[in-house]
C-alpha cells in the first residue's frame, strides 16, 4: 500500500532549487531510508511531507503530494502533523519535564482524560526504549536528561501523539552508540505499526535498518531500491562512489 | 611598549572614573533622601490622612492613589503591550501597515510626558467623560509606559528559540497554542524586565496625571476608579513649592515613601521573574 505519493516535487528558496522534480512513493510499513551528502535536499523533501517547509517564507513548491490518496494542501496542517510526525536532528526537548514534553502533543490535541495521557505517555516512553531511564524522574527538567535521552525522549514524544508516518531527520548524528542502537531498534520495530521515513548521514545505518534506501544529489533523487540492491549493486555510479565514501 | 601601557593605564583610570561618577548621583539622592525622610516615617505618617492644610499629618491618600494609578497602568499597558507584541512579533508579515505600526510605536516612546497629559485630558477627561479619574489617569500613563512594554516583550518573544516553536508545530500543535504554552511562557521574564522598568517611571511621572487625576487636596480614598485621587509625585510637589511652611522632614518623607514603593514593587516583580527563570530548563 502507498502511503506518501510524491509527483514531480520541487521545492525553491528564492532563486535556489532545493528539490528538483522529485518523484518518490514511501510504502505503508516500510522503513524508506534517504541518504546522500549535505545540501541535498533531504532535510527539505521530509520538511515538505508535514508542510513544515510553509513556515520559511521564501520557500516555493510545486508537484503533488498524497497522503493515503489525499493531496496534503487539502489536509489542515495541524491535522497533516498529528498524522505525519517529525524527529529532528538535534535533540530538542521543549523547556518542560519530561514527563509534560512526551504528553505535550497529546494535550495539544485534547480530548484525553489524564489518566489516558498518562498510559500513552508510559507506552510512548517505553516503545522508545527510554522509560527505564526516567520512570522515577518525570518531573524533572528535560534538559537534565545526556543528548541520547534526549533524542529518545523527542521520539517518544512523537509516538504519544501515534501519527501514521513519523519522518527521522538524521537522529543518530552525534549520539553514543548505544543510543543509537536502542533508536534502530526502536524503528525496526516500530514500522509494524508506522511508517518510517529515515534521513541519514550514515550509511550504514541506511543499510542496517533500510528496507528500501533512496539517493539524494543536490536537489536530485539518483536511485530508490532496495536497501540490499543499492549497497550491492547501484545502478548508478554515483551511488556507489557516495556509498563507498568516494564523496560527501 | 612601555608607552602604550601607561597610555592604557590612564585610559583605564579615566573610564573607571567615569563609572564611579554614576555611582555619585545615585548614592546622594539615596543618602540625602533616607537622611532627611526617615524621621518623618512613622505608622500614622503612612496610614494617616494630612492634615492641617498637609503641614501635618499621613499620606495615605496618596499612597493609595499611586498604587491604584500605577496598577492600573501596568495592568493595562501588559494587557495591550503584549497583545500588540505577540501579533507584530508572530503573525504581522512585512508591510505597509506593520511599518506603520512600528513606527508609531517608536515615535510614541519620543512623546514628552506632558504631551500625553495634555493627550490623555482632551481623550479619557473630556471626550470619553471619565472626568478627572483614576481611570483617565491610569490610560494616560498605561499609554506613555506602552512602547516600552511592547518593545520589551517583542525582544523577550523574539528570543524564544525557533526550534521550540518549529517542535512544538510539528506536532500537531496549531500556532496558538504554541504561542500559548511554548513562547509566552519562556517570554514572561523578559515581559517582566520591561514591566520593572516602567513601573517606576509610571510611579514618578507628574505630568501625565496632572491633567488627568491628580487632587491637589483630598483628605479621604477615593470610592471608584472613576473619582479622583491624590498621588505621591504630585502631592511631592505640591507641598514642596504650593503650600508654605511645610517642614522638611514630610517633604523627605513623602520622597522615601515613593522611592520605597517604587523599589518594593520591583522586588515584587524580580520574585515573581526569577521564580519563571528557575523554571526556564534551557
Ligand atoms: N529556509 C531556507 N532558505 C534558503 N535556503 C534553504 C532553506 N532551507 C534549506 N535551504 C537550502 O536548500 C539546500 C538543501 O538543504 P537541506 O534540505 O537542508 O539539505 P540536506 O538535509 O540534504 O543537508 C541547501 O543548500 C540549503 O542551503
Ligand atoms: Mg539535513
Amino acid at each position: 500500500m502507498v502511503k506518501f505519493d510524491v509527483r514531480n516535487l520541487s521545492v525553491r528558496f528564492g532563486a535556489f532549487n532545493a528539490l528538483k522534480g522529485i518523484t518518490i512513493r514511501v510504502n505503508a510499513n516500510e522503513i524508506l531510508a534517504i541518504i546522500g551528502p549535505s545540501n541535498s535536499g533531504k532535510t527539505t523533501f521530509l520538511r515538505t511531507l508535514n508542510r513544515m517547509n510553509e513556515l520559511e517564507r521564501a520557500a516555493i513548491m510545486s508537484g503533488t503530494v498524497e497522503l493515503d490518496g489525499t493531496p496534503i494542501n487539502a489536509i489542515s496542517a495541524e491535522a497533516l502533523r498529528k498524522r505525519v510526525g517529525m524527529v529532528f536532528a538535534l535533540p530538542l526537548p521543549l523547556p518542560l519535564s519530561i514527563f509534560d514534553n512526551a504528553a505535550y502533543g497529546i494535550r495539544m490535541h485534547g480530548g484525553k482524560s489524564k489518566q489516558a495521557v498518562r498510559e500513552a505517555v508510559e507506552k510512548a516512553l517505553k516503545q522508545a526504549y527510554i522509560w527505564d531511564e526516567v520512570k522515577d524522574r518525570l518531573g524533572e527538567s528535560a534538559f537534565k536528561l545526556s543528548g541520547g535521552q534526549q533524542q529518545r525522549l523527542c521520539i517518544a514524544r512523537t509516538l504519544a501523539v501515534e501519527p501514521e508516518v513519523i519522518l527521522f531527520d538524521e537522529p543518530c548524528s552525534g549520539l553514543d552508540p548505544i543510543s543509537t542502537a536502542a533508536i534502530e531498534e526502536a524503528m525496526l520495530k516500530l514500522k509494524s505499526v508506522y511508517t518510517i521515513v529515515l534521513v541519514t548521514n550514515n550509511v550504514k545505518q541506511a543499510a542496517r535498518v533500510g528496507d528500501r534506501t533512496a539517493f539524494f544529489l543536490m536537489g536530485d533523487m539518483v536511485e530508490i531500491d532496495k536497501t540490499d540492491k543499492i549497497f550491492t549493486a547501484p545502478s548508478d555510479k554515483r551511488t556507489g562512489d557516495y556509498i563507498m565514501g568516494k564523496f560527501g | 611598549m612601555k608607552n602604550s601601557k601607561t597610555t592604557q593605564k590612564i585610559a583605564f583610570f579615566f573610564l573607571l572614573l567615569a563609572t564611579l561618577l554614576i555611582i555619585l548621583p545615585v548614592g546622594l539622592i539615596v543618602v540625602i533622601i533616607v537622611v532627611k525622610g526617615l524621621p518623618a516615617i512613622s505608622w500614622s505618617f503612612i496610614f494617616d490622612m494630612p492634615k492641617d492644610g498637609m503641614r501635618a499629618g499621613g499620606i495615605w491618600p496618596a499612597i493609595v492613589g499611586t498604587i491604584c494609578l500605577v496598577a492600573g497602568a501596568v495592568l493595562f499597558a501588559l494587557l495591550i503591550g503584549v497583545m500588540a507584541a505577540i501579533y507584530l512579533s508572530e503573525y504581522a508579515r512585512d508591510n505597509l501597515l506593520t511599518r506603520i505600526i512600528k513606527l508609531a510605536i517608536v515615535n510614541l516612546s519620543g512623546v514628552p510626558s506632558v504631551i500625553f497629559g495634555l493627550f490623555g485630558l482632551s481623550l479619557f477627561v473630556v471626550f470619553l467623560k471619565f472626568g478627572s479619574s483614576i481611570i483617565a489617569g491610569s490610560l494616560t500613563l498605561g499609554i506613555m509606559v506602552l512602547p516600552i512594554i511592547i518593545a520589551a516583550s517583542r525582544v523577550a518573544l523574539e528570543s524564544v528559540p525557533h526550534s521550540f516553536r518549529e517542535v512544538s508545530l510539528s506536532l500537531g500543535a496549531s500556532k496558538w497554542q504554541t504561542i500559548r504554552h511554548i513562547v509566552l511562557p519562556n517570554a514572561i521574564p523578559g515581559i517582566m524586565t520591561g514591566t520593572i522598568l516602567e513601573i517606576g517611571r509610571a510611579a514618578g511621572e507628574t505630568a501625565p496625571i496632572l491633567f488627568t487625576v491628580a487632587a491637589f487636596y483630598l483628605p479621604h480614598l477615593p470610592g471608584s476608579i472613576f473619582d479622583q485621587a491624590m498621588a505621591l509625585p504630585y502631592h511631592l510637589y505640591v507641598i514642596s513649592t504650593q503650600v508654605p511652611n511645610v517642614d522638611e522632614k514630610i517633604r523627605y518623607g513623602t520622597a522615601l515613601v515613593l522611592l520605597i514603593l517604587v523599589l518594593f514593587v520591583n522586588l515584587v516583580a524580580i520574585i515573581v521573574r526569577s521564580k519563571f527563570r528557575k523554571k526556564k530548563k534551557w
